[in-house]
C-alpha cells in the first residue's frame, strides 16, 4: 500500500473525528508552545546578558574600599589610594592596567542652566581600558592630569541637557562647583550598565578632581584589567596579595577592601531566565507526556471502534505492517497538527513576552524543527501500542466484532 | 496457470471448536475435503452446521485447531503474515454472508480496496472498480455509501469487490440470500462465466436451485460432511 494512500486514509479519519482529535491535541499544543517559548526565552536571555557583558567592558575587576570592624562596630574605610594603583601596576604580575576613580555628585552650570551630575576623577587611560570612545574633541591626557588642568570630558547625554551638541560644546566653559572647566571632549553613547547611566556623567583628570573638587586622596574604585590569558580567579588572588601587603593586613585579619567581578550580578539575571526556562521545560515535558497519553487513549478508542474495518482490510489483503503504519500515521498526523498549532501559539506567547516583559524572545527555525520533532516523536511513541494492537488483530475475530 | 483437475484445496481432518464459557462448541469435527482446480462446489447444510466456519478456514481468515490445510500445494499453517495477506488479496475472492463493506467508504472505494493492497495505481484502480460496478448494475450507485444502498445492492458491491482482483478461487457465503430472483439469476450467471473461464468456486447456499448450478454438492451436519455428491 502506497504512502499517499495511507496518508489519505489517516487524514479522512482525523477529519471524521475532528472535534475529538482537536481535544486530544490540546496537551501536544500546550507542550509544543512551551517548548517554543522556552527556547525563545533562553535564547533571548542569553542575548541580553551577552549585550550587557559587552557594555560592561571585557572582564574588569573592581576593587572598592571595604568595611573594617573595630570592636564590633562597622566603620567605612577610606583606605584606597593612588599608592595602591602604583603597587598593583609595578608588582601585579597579572595586572595589565589599573584605572583609579573618585567620583561625587556635583553642581554643574553651563550658561544659566544648572544640573546635578556625577563627576568622575580618573586617569587618562580610563577611556582605553573601559572601552569608551570619543565622539568629539579629545580625551584628557597624562599631562593634563599632572598639571591638574581644569578640563572635562562629558558623557554623550550631557550636551543635550544644555541644548548643545557634542561638537558645539567642545571648547566651551562649564562650571563645576563654581570652578571653570574647559570641555575637552564628549564620549560616544555607552548605554546603561546595570545601575548607573554613565552617559550622564562627566570626567576630569584624577589630580584635578582630587585638589579642586573632592579634597581627598581617597579613591572609591580601582578597575583592574588582567593580563591576556589570565583567569579572573588567578587575578583576584594576585590583587588580594598585593592589596593586603600595601594595607599591612596581618594574616588572619579581614580585608579592608573588596574585589568584585562585575559580571557576577549578570549571573543572577541568567539564573532567573534559566529558572523560567526550566519551568517551561517541565510544563512542556509534562504536557507532552499527558498529551501523548491522550493520543494513546484516543487511538485505542479508534482502534476498537474500527475493529471491523481492520478485519475487512485484513481479509482483503492488508498486511500487519500496513495496518500498523496506517494507525501510526493517524497518531502522528494528530500530533503534528497539534504541533503546528502549538508552534503558532508559542510564536504568539514569545511575541507577547517581548512586548510585555521586554525580553528579547527570539524563535529560531531550529526551535520550530525541534518542536515538530518532539510532536512526531510523541505520536510515534504513544501511537505505537494502539497501532500494534490493531495490526495484531485476528481477522475473523475482527470481522465478527459488533 | 495450472491446468484443471489438479488439487487446489486439500483439507485433512480439520477441526475447529470455540470455548463458550465452560462449554465447548465444536463447529467442525474432522472434515476431509479436496477441491480440484476449476471445480464448482456448493456447500449446504442446516444453520449452525459449520458452513461459514469452513469457508473462513478455506479463505485463510481462520486457522483450524487440528488437521491440515494445503492451498495450491502450500501448507497454510506455515505461511507468514505477508504471505497470508498476499493469498487473501490475489488468490481468494470472498463474498461474506454479512457483506463486510467499509461503512464510511463509497461503493467505488470499497471495490477499489483489494486493488489498493495489490499496489495498483489510482487511475487504473478507478477504471477497473467502476467497470466492475457497472457489470453488477450499480453504475448509478457508485458514490453511495453502504448505508444508502439496499441489501441486494450491498451484496452486489461485495461481489464486485470479491471479483476485482481476478482471484482463482471465489468463496461466496450465501451470495444470493438477499437478492430478488432476477438479480440472483444475473449473479449466478456471472459465477457460471467465471467457472467456464476456469475459476474455482465454492459457495454456501440454502437454495437447492442455486446448489444445482454447481457440479458438486457437499452437505454438512454438526461439523461433519454428511454427503459429497458430484453430478453432471
Ligand atoms: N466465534 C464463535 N464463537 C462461538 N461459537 C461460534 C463462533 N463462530 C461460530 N460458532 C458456532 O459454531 C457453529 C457453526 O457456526 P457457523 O457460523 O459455521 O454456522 P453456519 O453453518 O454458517 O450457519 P448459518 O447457515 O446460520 O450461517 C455454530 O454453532 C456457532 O454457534
Ligand atoms: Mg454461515
Amino acid at each position: 500500500m502506497q504512502l499517499g494512500e495511507l496518508l489519505l486514509v489517516a487524514l479522512q479519519s482525523v477529519r471524521a473525528n475532528l472535534f475529538r482529535s482537536m481535544l486530544t491535541m490540546l496537551g501536544i499544543i500546550i507542550g509544543v508552545a512551551s517548548v517554543i517559548t522556552m527556547l525563545a526565552v533562553g535564547a533571548g536571555a542569553r542575548g541580553a546578558v551577552d549585550k550587557q557583558i559587552e557594555a560592561l567592558g571585557a572582564g574588569l575587576l573592581s576593587i572598592r574600599p571595604g568595611q573594617v570592624f573595630q570592636m564590633g562596630v562597622a566603620k567605612a574605610s577610606e583606605k584606597l589610594d593612588i599608592d595602591d594603583v602604583t603597587a598593583l601596576l609595578t608588582d601585579g604580575a597579572t595586572v595589565a592596567a589599573a584605572v583609579p576613580e573618585r567620583s561625587g555628585m556635583e553642581q554643574i552650570k553651563f550658561m544659566n542652566q544648572n544640573r546635578n551630575l556625577r563627576v568622575v576623577g580618573t586617569t587618562a587611560n580610563f577611556a582605553v581600558v573601559q572601552d569608551y570612545s570619543i565622539d568629539a574633541g579629545r580625551m584628557f591626557d597624562a599631562a593634563d592630569d599632572v598639571a591638574k588642568r581644569a578640563v572635562v570630558v562629558l558623557g554623550a547625554k550631557v550636551p543635550p541637557m544644555f541644548d548643545e551638541t557634542a561638537e558645539s560644546i567642545v571648547g566651551k566653559t562649564i562650571y563645576i562647583r563654581g570652578l571653570a572647566f574647559r570641555v575637552e571632549g564628549v564620549f560616544r553613547e555607552k548605554g546603561t550598565t546595570g545601575f548607573r547611566n554613565v552617559d550622564e556623567q562627566a570626567w576630569v583628570p584624577l589630580n584635578t578632581g582630587r585638589y579642586r573638587l573632592f579634597g581627598t586622596t581617597a579613591l572609591d574604585l580601582i578597575s583592574v584589567k588582567p593580563m591576556r590569558g589570565v583567569g579572573m580567579q588567578q587575578a583576584i588572588v594576585d590583587i588580594e596579595r598585593i592589596m593586603r601587603r600595601e594595607h599591612q593586613i596581618r594574616p588572619g585579619q579581614n580585608n579592608d577592601f573588596s574585589i568584585q567581578d562585575p559580571r557576577q550580578f549578570l549571573d543572577f539575571q541568567q539564573t532567573a531566565a534559566n529558572i523560567f526556562a526550566y519551568l517551561l521545560a517541565s510544563i512542556a515535558s509534562v504536557s507532552l507526556v499527558v498529551g501523548g497519553i491522550g493520543i494513546m487513549n484516543i487511538m485505542l478508542v479508534t482502534v476498537t471502534e474500527r475493529t471491523r474495518e481492520i478485519g475487512i482490510r485484513k481479509a482483503l489483503g492488508a498486511t500487519r505492517f500496513s495496518i500498523l503504519v496506517q494507525f501510526l500515521i493517524e497518531a502522528m498526523i494528530i500530533c503534528l497538527l497539534g504541533g503546528a498549532i502549538g508552534v503558532l501559539l508559542g510564536l504568539g506567547v514569545s511575541r507577547l513576552l517581548t512586548a510585555v516583559a521586554g525580553w528579547q524572545a527570539t524563535v529560531s527555525l531550529t526551535a520550530i524543527a525541534m518542536a515538530f520533532g518532539f510532536s512526531a516523536g510523541v505520536g510515534l511513541f504513544f501511537g505505537l501500542w494502539p497501532a500494534r494492537k490493531a495490526a495484531r488483530m485476528d481477522p475473523i475475530a475482527a470481522l465478527r466484532y459488533e | 496457470m495450472s491446468t484443471a483437475g489438479e488439487p487446489v484445496i486439500t483439507i485433512r481432518g480439520i477441526g475447529r471448536s470455540y470455548a463458550m464459557g465452560d462449554a465447548v462448541v465444536h463447529a467442525l469435527r474432522g472434515v476431509d475435503l479436496d477441491v480440484a482446480r476449476g471445480e464448482y462446489v456448493a456447500i449446504m447444510g442446516p444453520s449452525g452446521s459449520g458452513k461459514s466456519t469452513l469457508m473462513n478456514i478455506i479463505g485463510c481468515l481462520d486457522r483450524p485447531d487440528t488437521g491440515e490445510y494445503t492451498l495450491n500445494g502450500r501448507q497454510v499453517a506455515r505461511m507468514g503474515d505477508s504471505e497470508l495477506a498476499h493469498v487473501r488479496n490475489r488468490e481468494i475472492g470472498f463474498v461474506f454472508q454479512t457483506f463486510n463493506l467499509l461503512q464510511r467508504a463509497t461503493a467505488l472505494r470499497n471495490v477499489e480496496l483489494p486493488l489498493v493492497y495489490a499496489g495498483v495505481g489510482r487511475h487504473e484502480r478507478h477504471e477497473r472498480a467502476s467497470a466492475a460496478l457497472v457489470r453488477v448494475g450499480l453504475a448509478e450507485r457508485m458514490h453511495h455509501r453502504p448505508n444508502e444502498l439496499s441489501g441486494g445492492q450491498r451484496q452486489r458491491v461485495a461481489i464486485a469487490r470479491a471479483l476485482i482482483n481476478r482471484p482463482s478461487i471465489l468463496l461466496a457465503d450465501e451470495p444470493t440470500g438477499n437478492l430478488d430472483s432476477h438479480t440472483a439469476t444475473e449473479i449466478l450467471a456471472t459465477f457460471d462465466e467465471l467457472h467456464a473461464a476456469g475459476n474455482t468456486i465454492v459457495l454456501v447456499t440454502h437454495d437447492d436451485e442455486v446448489a444445482h448450478r454447481a457440479r458438486r454438492i457437499i452437505r454438512l451436519r454438526d461439523g461433519k460432511i454428511e454427503t459429497d455428491i458430484a453430478h453432471a
